[in-house]
């Protein structure tokens, strides 16, 4: 006698649901980028390419855009320079006041947005900064720092020293077995760091709002224009980062996969 | 991408080498960031919160002060607020919890002989995170709209009354704080049941135990870790949120919670001393949550 397995059907099922359930907003963000809305965008009124097509045309989306990109790049590239070297020296090294500094690495993740949005605030208040896209990228390097931090860790700490011991075996000098041997076996750690970090950076809102001053990011024009309704174009620019970054996983799957591949064959 | 910072885990261990001046030279640039730009602003959160009103009396003006009733103040004025953050985070978690348990299994546990699959789900898994929180959000409000479908139709077979909507509710602000965190929740579930060895359930089946037995037994325990970091990675933001409880998301001024009190006095009506407490207080609730993981845990699996 069989019973219906719960793992066989119930499960697969389940999981189908929970995932649909997921990708349901991205998909009506992605479906009312088409509408052809006047003001608001809340009911259907036909399908159209003109908010794809002239996007800048909605006042404020692609100077917000722009905002979001800049301080991105200017944050990651900042966060995974410090963030790497803090990685390197954690599994590399030996120290004192360890467990101090693994606390300080991991408060930043635990603290909840509005405390580390309100403390900056405070911090450049009681400084009499004046606040814009410096403070901004200042509180940006900062929450992003961490996550650097525990996405390259794991990849120093897979790293064989054995290759890097090779490199001083053959008169290698340290900046020598540095940049040729540990920077590049480290880099796709370093590069999903970056990714995460811009990611983080670029979805921010709660941080940003309260160390933007008059300046605007993406999020929050998304959030200012939520009070009266959102236009389309906001759902373009959403739905196109979308699909940039899963095109952007997709390939470094795709080819972290033949790489695989290609060393399996070798041994 | 997020899902790297999950999957980590402590790899084998390389014996550290000897400590010197290198080490320092690495650690210092962005400790030193991190003191200046983390925990400085702290103490400015705490220095601020006992901040006294300017005698000139404008609006906005503080003086230093040491007004320690500024914390009674709020905790009178907003326990309301502080009991509701904890309260939506607790259920929201809980939910969270109980989606997220059977999809991680599926992928971690069922899906391991199908590496394509694998990959697959989990993309699908993170795929949120590809596009602004902000916008999901406002889908669901529009989703949930009182013109909507599933409104209508909830009122027609009488499960709402004729006035009765969802936007503004409690309930659609733990639904929305769910959602968001899903992901939070389901990723470092999935890494500690993608290491669960089979055989030990097979071992459980063996020994005449029936499948609740076993979960309850060996599969439970041995995901604990996965389910602690799960809850703390979705606790914390979720107390901490005002998106979704915001009036121009999904709640109304009967959901609000600690963030929008704290937006409100910070950035509105320039109420700093009152924010900063309610910010500190928040602080130390997460700090008490915290030591309780790190005393359980120690400090190495933090990262």
């Amino acid at each position: 006698m069989r019973k219906i397995s719960l793992g066989k059907l119930a499960l697969p099922l389940y999981a189908v649901i929970a995932i649909i359930y997921l990708l349901i907003p991205i998909a009506y963000t992605f479906v009312f980028s088409f509408n052809d809305s006047v003001k608001s965008n809340i009911a259907w009124r036909g399908f159209t390419f003109d908010k794809w097509l002239e996007v800048c045309n909605q006042q404020g989306v692609c100077e917000a855009f722009g905002n979001s990109v800049l301080i991105g790049v200017i944050s990651t590239v900042i966060a995974t320079a410090l963030g790497t070297m803090i990685a390197i020296a954690l599994v590399r090294y030996r120290f004192k006041f360890r467990s101090a500094v693994s606390l300080l690495l991991f408060l930043p993740m635990a603290t909840p947005e509005v405390v580390l949005g309100a403390g900056l605030a405070s911090q450049f208040l009681s400084l009499g900064a004046q606040k814009g896209l410096v403070t901004i990228i200042i509180a940006h390097v900062m929450f992003c720092l961490s996550f650097v931090v525990v996405t390259v860790k794991a990849r120093v700490a897979s790293l064989d020293p054995a290759l890097e011991e090779a490199g001083r075996d053959l008169y290698g000098s340290p900046s020598q077995v540095f940049w040729k041997i540990t920077f590049p076996l480290l880099l796709p750690g370093i590069m999903a760091a970056a990714l995460l970090s811009f990611a983080l950076s670029f979805d921010d809102f709660i941080i940003t709002n309260f160390n933007a001053g008059p300046e605007t990011t993406f999020p929050k024009f998304v959030y200012t224009a939520a009070a009266r309704g959102i236009p389309a174009e906001a759902n373009v620019v959403g739905s196109a980062v979308f699909l940039l970054a899963i095109a952007i996983v997709v390939t470094l799957q795709v080819r972290g996969s033949r790489k695989q591949k290609r060393l399996l064959k070798i041994k | 991408m997020a899902f790297a910072a999950f999957s980590g885990g402590p790899a084998k261990t390389h014996k550290p080498m000897k400590s010197g001046r290198v080490a320092l030279f690495l650690l210092l640039p962005g400790l030193l960031y991190l003191g200046l730009f983390f925990l400085t602003p702290l103490f400015s959160l705490i220095i601020t919160s006992l901040q006294v009103p300017d005698p000139s009396g404008e609006i906005g003006r503080y003086q230093y002060g040491f007004a320690i009733e500024n914390y009674w103040i709020v905790i009178e004025s907003y326990w309301p607020h502080i009991l509701r953050s904890f309260g939506y985070a607790l259920l929201a978690t809980v939910f969270a919890l109980i989606i997220s348990y059977p999809l991680a299994y599926f992928i971690g546990v069922k899906a391991r002989r199908w590496p394509l699959l694998q990959g697959l789900l989990l993309t699908l898994v993170i795929a949120p995170f590809f596009i602004s929180f902000l916008l999901r959000t406002l889908a669901w409000k529009q989703i949930f709209s009182n013109e909507s479908w599933i409104v209508t139709s909830l009122q027609s077979i009488g499960a709402l009354a004729q006035d009765q909507y969802l936007v503004g509710t409690p309930f659609m602000v733990i639904f929305g704080l769910t959602y968001a965190f899903i992901p939070f929740m389901t990723l470092p579930l999935y890494t500690t049941l993608e290491r669960l060895d089979i055989r030990y359930l097979e071992a459980g089946a063996d020994l005449y135990a029936t499948p609740a037995t076993t979960f309850r037994k060996i599969t439970l325990p041995l995901s604990m870790p996965g389910i602690i970091s799960g809850t703390l990675l979705t606790f914390i933001p979720i107390a901490g949120d005002y998106v979704n409880a915001s009036r121009d998301f999904l709640g109304s001024t009967d959901t609000a919670m600690i963030g929008n009190v704290v937006e409100t006095n910070y950035l509105q009506i320039n109420d700093y001393p009152a924010a900063s407490a309610l910010s500190v207080l928040l602080m130390l609730a997460i700090l008490v949550i915290v030591t309780f993981y790190v005393k359980r845990s120690g400090t190495d699996d933090l990262l």
